[in-house]
C-alpha cells in the first residue's frame, strides 16, 4: 500500500447495535453491567420488596381516616390514624390562631404565591410589577394582613402625628434633592427614609384589622413565617455581607462583617434563638415590647445570613480577575459591576449552597419548639399527648414529614430548573 | 525620544504623555522611570520578553494598575487617585485582553451594549444598533445573539474589541490579544486590528506579531527588565536596531 491516501466517499452514519438502544440496552448498561452491578441490583430490590408494600398498607390500606379519639383508631386498623388529623388540621396549619380569621393569613399566602410566581418563572408577564411589589409592598401588607394593627403610642397623640408627617417630609425633600443632584447615596437614604415612615404608618393601621397576638401563631403558618422571613433577609444580608468581607479597602467594615460572620458560625443556633429570647430585650429601649415571634425571627434572620455570607463569598471567589477588569476598563463603577457582571454570575455558581441554605433554614425552625413556640414539630407532639389521641406519634411524625418533604423538594427541584435555566454553556 | 510635554493639558495636546513614571510590587521594581508620549492617531507597539513589564505600562495607563512615582496624563486628565479622573479615562480608553474577558453569562449583543447603556446612559435601541454597526465591522454580526462560550477564540476577541468600540474610545489598548488563539484566528483578529489602525484609531498594542508591527506601527517600543530599551519607527527597528538587548531579542522572535 501506498503512503499517499486521500477519501473519497465518506462513511455513512448507522444506527447502533439493538443491544445498545432500548428498555434492554438501559437495563444493560445501568443495572446488570458487571457481576457486581448486577448483585447491587438484586440486593437493593430485594430490599424494596421488604419496606415499600408494608408502608403502603400503614399509609392507605390499614389506615383508619375517621376517628373521633385514639380508642377508634385502634378498632379500625393497625395503620396511620389519619382521622387525628382530619380532626386536628387546623391546629396544624394555623395553631391557635382564631378560626374566623383564617381568611388573613390565607390570603396573605395566596398574594404572596402568585406575586412569586412570575418571579420564578420567566416567562409568566408581570415581573416589573411583582418583584417592587414583593419587595416595597408585601411585608406591609403581611404584617397588616397577619398581624393586624401595631400601636404605637405616638401615634396617639397630635405632637406625635406632626413629627411623623414633619419626619416623611424632610426624608422626601432631601431624598429629591439628592434624586436632582445625581447624588445616588444622599436619594438612597432620603427616599429609603420616607419609605419607612410609610411602612411604620401602614402598618400600625393595620388596614383596620383586628389584632390578632403573635402567641397564637402556630403550625405550618408559625413555619412558614418563621422560614419566609428568614429567607427574605438572609439572602440580601449575606450578599452584603460576603461583599463587606472582601472590602479589602475598608478595613473596618471589614473586620466588622468577619467578626460577625465568624462569631454567629461558631455558636449552636439554639444558643443564638436563646439569647435572643433573653438578651434582646437587654439593648432594647425601656417600654419597647417585642413578642416571642419577633425575637426568634431576628435570631433567624442573623444566624441565616451569617451562613449566606459565605456561600455567596465562595461565589465571588470563582469569579476571574478578569471580569473585574474587563468591567473595570468599561467604566463601570463598583456597584454596576457588581450588579451586572459579578453578582449574577457568583449567584449563579451557588445556587445550589444558596438552596441548601434555603432548605436548612427551613428545617431548622422546628427548634423554635425549644423555646416554646408552637411550630409544626410542636404541634405535632401536642397531638399524641393530647388525651383524647394517646399513643399516636407514628402518625404525627409522618404526617409533618410528609409536609416539610413537599415543601424541601420543591425548592430542591426549583433549584436544579434554575441551574438548568441559567446555565449558558462552554464556560471557560 | 522626544521630551514629554507636561506642560497645560487639553485636548489638543498629547492622547496620553508619561512621565518618570515608577512602579514596585511590593519590593520588586517593575516599571523604571517609564517616559513616553503617544500622539493622536500614533499607533505604537510594544515588544519585549515576558517579565519585561510591557502589559503593566499600558495597565496603568487605565489604572488598572497603579503607578507609584511620575504621572500618567490621558487625554489631558491627570491620573490620580480621584475616582472621578479614573472614571473619566476608562470610558474614553477601550482596553483588549489577552483572555478576552467576555461577560460569560451576557449575550454578545449584551456584552456589547452593556456599558453604553449603563455608563453613557444611551437608550437601549440606539446601543444595539450601534453594537450591530461594530458586531458587523468586525464581521460577526451573526452571532449577536449567542453566549461567549458558544463562540470560537478568535470570534471571542473580535467581539472583546467591538465591545470596547461600543463605548467609542479615543485610545484603544491592545494587551496580546493574540496569545491566547490558534494560529488559524490570529489572522481574523490582526485584520479587525489593522483596519482599526487604517481609520486613524490611537492604538497601543502589546504583542508579538512583528508583522503587525512592520504594517501599521509608527513606532516600535522595546521594553526589558521593566525599562525601555530601545524605540524607533518599525523600518529601522527592525533593519538597523541599536541595542545589544534588542539585536538579542529581535534574533530570537525573528530566527524561526
Amino acid at each position: 500500500m501506498s503512503k499517499s491516501f486521500v477519501r473519497t466517499e465518506f462513511h455513512p452514519d448507522l444506527p447502533p447495535p439493538v443491544s445498545e438502544a432500548g428498555i434492554i440496552g438501559w437495563l444493560r448498561h445501568n443495572l446488570f453491567s458487571t457481576w457486581y452491578n448486577s448483585l447491587a441490583t438484586l440486593i437493593i430490590m430485594y430490599l424494596a420488596w421488604l419496606s415499600i408494600p408494608p408502608a403502603i398498607d400503614w399509609l392507605l390500606i390499614s389506615s383508619v381516616w375517621e376517628a373521633n379519639d385514639y380508642k377508634e383508631c385502634r378498632a379500625g386498623g393497625s395503620g396511620a390514624c389519619w382521622g387525628m388529623i382530619d380532626k386536628r388540621f387546623n391546629l396544624f396549619m394555623y395553631g391557635f390562631f382564631k378560626a374566623d380569621q383564617f381568611w388573613r393569613p390565607n390570603l396573605a399566602l395566596i398574594v404572596f404565591m402568585v406575586a412569586m410566581l412570575p418571579v420564578l418563572f420567566d416567562k409568566l408577564p408581570g415581573r416589573k410589577i411583582c418583584v417592587p411589589f414583593l419587595i416595597f409592598g408585601f411585608p406591609a401588607l403581611a404584617v397588616a394582613l397577619i398581624r393586624g394593627p401595631v400601636e404605637m403610642s405616638s401615634f396617639q397623640t397630635p405632637v406625635g402625628i406632626a413629627v411623623w408627617v414633619a419626619m416623611f417630609a424632610a426624608a422626601v425633600f432631601f431624598g429629591h434633592r439628592g434624586a436632582t443632584r445625581a447624588n445616588a447615596i444622599m436619594s438612597g437614604a432620603g427616599y429609603s427614609a420616607a419609605y419607612i415612615i410609610v411602612f411604620i404608618v401602614f402598618i400600625s393601621w393595620g388596614l383596620g384589622l383586628e389584632k390578632i397576638e403573635t402567641d397564637s401563631y402556630g403550625g405550618l403558618l408559625l413555619t412558614l413565617i418563621l422560614a419566609g422571613v428568614g429567607i427574605a433577609v438572609a439572602l440580601p444580608l449575606g450578599i452584603l455581607l460576603a461583599l463587606g468581607r472582601r472590602a479589602n479597602s475598608m478595613p473596618l467594615i471589614q473586620i466588622l462583617c468577619i467578626g460577625f460572620i465568624e462569631i454567629i458560625r461558631s455558636v449552636p443556633l439554639i444558643s443564638v434563638l436563646f439569647m435572643a429570647q433573653f438578651m434582646l430585650p437587654l439593648f432594647l429601649p425601656e417600654g419597647v415590647k417585642f413578642d416571642n415571634v419577633m425575637r426568634a425571627l431576628v435570631g433567624f434572620s442573623l444566624f441565616a445570613a451569617a451562613y449566606m455570607a459565605e456561600v455567596v463569598r465562595g461565589g465571588l471567589q470563582a469569579i476571574p480577575k478578569g471580569q473585574f477588569e474587563a468591567a473595570d476598563s468599561l467604566g463601570l463603577n463598583f456597584y454596576l459591576n457588581m450588579r451586572l457582571i459579578v453578582l449574577p454570575q457568583a449567584l449563579k455558581i451557588v445556587i445550589p449552597g444558596i438552596v441548601s441554605t434555603f432548605i436548612g433554614l427551613f428545617k431548622d425552625t422546628s427548634l423554635v419548639s425549644i423555646i416554646g413556640l408552637a411550630d409544626l414539630l410542636l404541634v405535632a407532639k401536642q397531638s399524641y399527648t393530647d388525651s383524647n389521641w394517646l399513643g399516636l406519634e407514628h402518625t404525627a411524625y409522618v404526617f409533618i414529614a410528609i409536609i416539610y418533604f413537599i415543601i424541601c423538594f420543591s425548592m430542591s427541584r426549583y433549584s436544579m430548573y434554575l441551574e438548568r435555566k441559567l446555565h449558558t454553556g462552554h464556560k471557560r | 525620544m522626544s521630551d514629554s510635554n507636561t506642560a497645560e493639558a487639553n485636548h489638543s495636546g498629547p492622547a496620553i504623555s508619561i512621565t518618570g513614571m515608577h512602579k514596585w510590587y511590593g519590593d520588586f521594581h517593575v516599571l523604571k522611570d517609564i517616559n513616553l508620549t503617544v500622539e493622536r492617531g500614533e499607533r505604537i507597539v510594544v515588544c519585549g520578553p515576558s517579565g519585561s513589564g510591557k502589559s503593566t505600562v499600558i495597565r496603568c495607563i487605565n489604572r488598572l494598575e497603579e503607578h507609584q512615582k511620575g504621572s500618567i496624563n490621558v487625554g489631558g486628565i491627570e491620573l490620580t487617585n480621584d475616582l472621578k479622573n479614573i472614571d473619566t479615562i476608562r470610558r474614553e480608553v477601550g482596553m483588549v485582553f489577552q483572555h478576552f474577558n467576555l461577560f460569560p453569562h451576557l449575550t454578545v449583543l449584551q456584552n456589547c451594549t452593556l456599558a453604553p447603556i449603563w455608563v453613557r446612559k444611551m437608550p437601549k435601541a440606539e446601543a444595539e444598533e450601534i453594537a450591530m454597526k461594530y458586531l458587523d465591522r468586525v464581521k460577526i454580526p451573526e452571532q449577536a445573539l449567542k453566549y461567549p462560550g458558544q463562540l470560537s477564540g478568535g470570534q471571542q476577541q473580535r467581539v472583546a474589541i467591538a465591545r470596547s468600540l461600543c463605548m467609542n474610545p479615543d485610545i484603544m489598548l491592545f494587551d496580546e490579544p493574540t496569545s491566547a488563539l490558534d494560529p488559524e484566528m490570529i489572522k481574523e483578529v490582526l485584520d479587525v486590528m489593522v483596519d482599526l489602525a487604517k481609520e486613524g484609531m490611537t492604538m497601543l498594542c502589546v504583542t508579538h506579531e512583528m508583522g503587525f508591527a512592520k504594517q501599521v506601527a509608527d513606532r516600535v517600543i522595546f521594553m526589558d527588565g521593566g525599562e525601555i530599551i530601545e524605540q524607533n519607527e518599525p523600518n529601522e527597528f527592525f533593519d538597523n536596531p541599536q541595542s545589544d538587548r534588542t539585536k538579542l531579542f529581535l534574533s530570537q522572535i525573528l530566527g524561526h
